[in-house]
């Protein structure tokens, strides 16, 4: 009787990959052909899939979960003493489970699996793969690799941890039998404490003395708004696209340096700090921007804000986080602000309030801008609200001051052109 | 401003130098009466006279000794080369003289001269006419080196270049002259040492540099028909490296193509290479993929040529064969 491969079939003109479900049949039971041998998995669907020749299933190639093209040779069906030839898969192809252990002579494990935990060989996973793998818990030696060569690649692991959280397959009898192949991953990740103390770097008792500092001698209180973004963002946009050739291009952040620079024009008490005999007045408005660098936070100032264009600030800002990150600030970057800007929006923050960076007079901390439902004209529509939160040195400005200077700055965003004209 | 070329944009620089200061001066081969080689000064010598505008002998050595003088003397010399492969003769007074003149002197001499050279291959001028050896120069403390590839960005170094207390070599590919584009009608400088991105993306970051930028972006136009979002990188400025943003970006798509024209063995992109495995290890997804022209003398055959200048093609081979996308 002849041997008969069965491969992974096409269940529609589409269908490019698929995998095993569920085997229904072990290795060593008896198939008729019709007989039901498997679930099959596409994207669209779970599919049965009948057996087209008689015999023994002698050996199940491809264990369950593991996505395999059409065509792909995953199992043998023959009599019980026939031969069955040796199932290499192509290097190219995604790799299949690891054999299973009680493969009959002769048929050699997939050379491609990333590893073979048996032989105990070198696992091949590139430097990202193994930190998110170490980071999450996940062991490599369970994860196939489908990178060049069978390396485990970022997306191997992303998809081990995402399958952390989904059930088991049943145990069946087939399960049982067949190869026990990329299970997936263990459930809880495992991140490492530190258990060593961290001796203080001089950024870091600077960061605590300045914030104590703050907190001691400025007795602050906080105000926040609601900013509509939609007219911003539109109007960054237009810039942007206007500008593409420049090399330059508008944050969302730039538009709030430059509106709070235009707010403090009008409202000039936001440029002076508290002093025993009386409120400094300074000649610059320097607005200093909160960088968070791997060593801990900086807030150096662009200077001169005054007659800075939007497009200036853009440049100067990208200029100065990319010196801050360097070691190139100047000494009167680092020390000259006269009012700051702290903003956590592009990690989706909602809102938070910031402690001031004395002897500024305030702070502004910036949420990020979300698709928001708003009530607009007495109708519900989708706006993109972005909170905002002063910080204020009651020495300094009291409560209808803060809320004059917040909502100027409010009124600058919600009316971009102002800011450009 | 409407849209102009990168030919246009060099006029525009040199012409308000030389109007705005008085200190400025031009000298070069055929830079005057010929209006240089690639015409980035033509009718200067006629608005500014010789004295500013200078033409000079066939002597590399000769006339860059004489502007790094005139800069010591408190002058700011932009000096032309008609192609970048004639440097080679005043090396020795570019990296020996002018690029150490600050340290040897202990800071009390400045050399701010601005070289600009047209540089790379393509247009069938042969071996001898088609070398890049930017990445040499920006081997060498005391040196920057900039590489525009768009014309805000060559008026932009330019001005830069012009403000900095030390030698700067501007590079301008020889296709890239026609190179059009919109230039802000504002003063604005570009600083030396900022990379830009010229296009963002989420999983591939390409790293590139002047003409390579061009099939940097055909790179990730193809790339994105296949669903594969590509960030474009374009250096800018080959010493100093902004090597934050290229490390940035790196963290961001764990994978890297770094595509250039020059000759792959020893090019800048070796160094960045080398730069991104130490400092983003552990960020990356596969090999860091480089991509420059092969080694060989520029042939004059225009087939040959273009079969050792990278394409876009070859390129996004060798991503595949690296991430399996």
């Amino acid at each position: 009787m002849a041997v008969t491969e069965v491969v992974m079939p096409s269940m529609g003109a589409d269908m490019t990959e698929g995998s095993i479900a569920r085997w229904i049949k072990a290795e060593g039971d008896e198939i008729s052909r019709g007989d039901i041998l498997a679930e099959v998995e596409t994207d669209k669907a779970v599919v049965e899939m009948e057996a087209y020749g008689n015999g023994v299933l002698r050996k199940v190639i491809i264990g369950e979960g593991v996505t395999v093209p059409v065509g792909r040779v995953i199992a043998i069906i023959a009599d019980a003493d026939e031969e069955i030839p040796s199932m290499d898969a192509p290097a190219s192809e995604a790799p299949a489970a690891v054999a299973a252990p009680s493969t009959p002579a002769g048929v050699a494990p997939d050379p491609v699996a990333a590893t073979d935990a048996a032989s105990g060989g070198r696992v091949k996973a590139s430097p990202v793969a193994k930190k998110l793998a170490a980071e999450n818990g996940i062991d490599l030696a369970l994860v196939a690799g489908t990178g060049p060569g069978g390396r485990i690649v970022k997306s191997d692991v992303d998809a081990a941890i995402a399958g952390g959280g989904t059930p088991a397959p049943e145990a069946t009898p087939a399960a049982a039998v067949a190869t026990p192949v990329v299970q997936a991953v263990q459930a809880t990740p495992a991140p490492a404490l530190l258990t060593e103390d961290i001796p203080l770097t001089g950024m870091r008792k600077a960061i605590a003395r300045t914030v104590v500092r703050s907190k001691l001698d400025q007795p602050d209180f906080w105000v926040t708004v609601s900013v509509e973004m939609t007219e911003a963002l539109a109007a960054r946009k237009q810039i942007n696209d206007a500008m593409a050739d420049s090399g330059v291009r508008i944050s969302v952040n730039d538009m709030i340096l430059k509106a709070v620079a235009l707010s403090i024009e009008k409202h000039p008490k936001w440029n002076m700090s508290y002093t025993e005999e009386k409120l400094v007045a300074h000649p610059n408005i320097n607005v200093g921007v909160a960088i968070a660098l791997d060593e801990g936070l900086m807030v150096p100032a662009i200077l001169g804000c005054q007659g800075k264009s939007l497009k200036d600030i853009a440049i100067a800002s990208k200029d100065l986080g990319v010196r801050a990150k360097s070691g190139g600030l100047t000494q009167e970057e680092m020390t000259g602000g006269t009012f700051s800007v702290s903003n956590l929006g592009m990690f989706g923050i909602d809102e938070f309030s910031a402690i001031i960076f004395p002897p500024q007079p305030g702070i502004l901390a910036v949420g990020a801008s979300m698709p928001t439902p708003v009530v607009r004209d007495g109708e519900l529509a989708i706006g993109n609200i972005m909170k905002m939160t002063l910080s204020v040195d009651h020495r300094v400005n009291d409560g209808a001051e803060g809320a004059a200077f917040i909502n100027e700055i409010k009124r600058f965003l919600e009316n971009p052109l102002s800011m450009v004209l | 401003m409407p849209e102009i070329n990168i030919r246009d944009a060099l006029q525009m620089g040199h012409h308000e130098a030389l109007e705005n200061d008085p200190d400025v001066l031009i000298m070069g081969e055929d830079i005057g009466a010929y209006g240089g080689a690639y015409s980035v000064t033509a009718g200067l010598l006629d608005e500014f006279g010789p004295e500013r505008v200078r033409d000079t002998p066939i002597s590399e050595a000769a006339f860059v000794g004489a502007g790094i003088g005139a800069a010591v003397g408190g002058l700011k010399p932009i000096v032309e080369y008609m192609n970048l492969n004639f440097a080679l003769l005043a090396f020795d007074q570019m990296i020996n003289i002018g690029a150490s003149l600050r340290y040897m002197s202990g800071g009390q001499v400045s050399v701010p001269i601005v070289y600009r050279a047209p540089t790379g291959g393509g247009i069938q001028l042969a071996a001898t006419h088609s070398r890049s050896y930017e990445n040499w120069l920006a081997a060498i403390p005391g040196m920057k080196v900039v590489a525009p590839s768009t014309p805000a960005d060559a008026l932009g170094l330019l001005r830069s270049s012009l403000l900095d207390p030390d030698p700067v070599l501007m590079v301008e590919h020889v296709l890239m002259y026609q190179q059009k584009g919109f230039v802000p009608d504002e003063h604005f400088i570009v600083p030396i040492g900022l990379a830009d991105i010229k296009r963002p993306g989420s999983d591939l970051t390409i790293v590139s540099y002047h003409h390579a930028m061009v099939t940097a972006m055909e790179v990730a136009d193809k790339l994105a028909a296949r669903d594969v979002s590509a960030e474009v990188i374009d250096l800018r400025t080959l010493r100093p490296l902004d090597m934050p943003t290229v490390i940035t970006s790196v963290k961001k798509t764990n994978r890297v193509l770094l595509l250039e024209e020059n000759l792959k063995t020893g090019g800048i992109m070796g160094e960045i290479a080398a730069q991104i495995q130490e400092n983003a290890f552990d960020f990356l997804d596969g090999p860091v993929v480089r991509v420059g022209a092969e080694d060989v003398p520029h042939p004059y055959n225009r087939g040959l040529e273009q079969s050792m200048i990278p394409s876009a093609d070859k390129a996004i081979a060798a991503v595949s064969a690296a991430y399996g996308i």
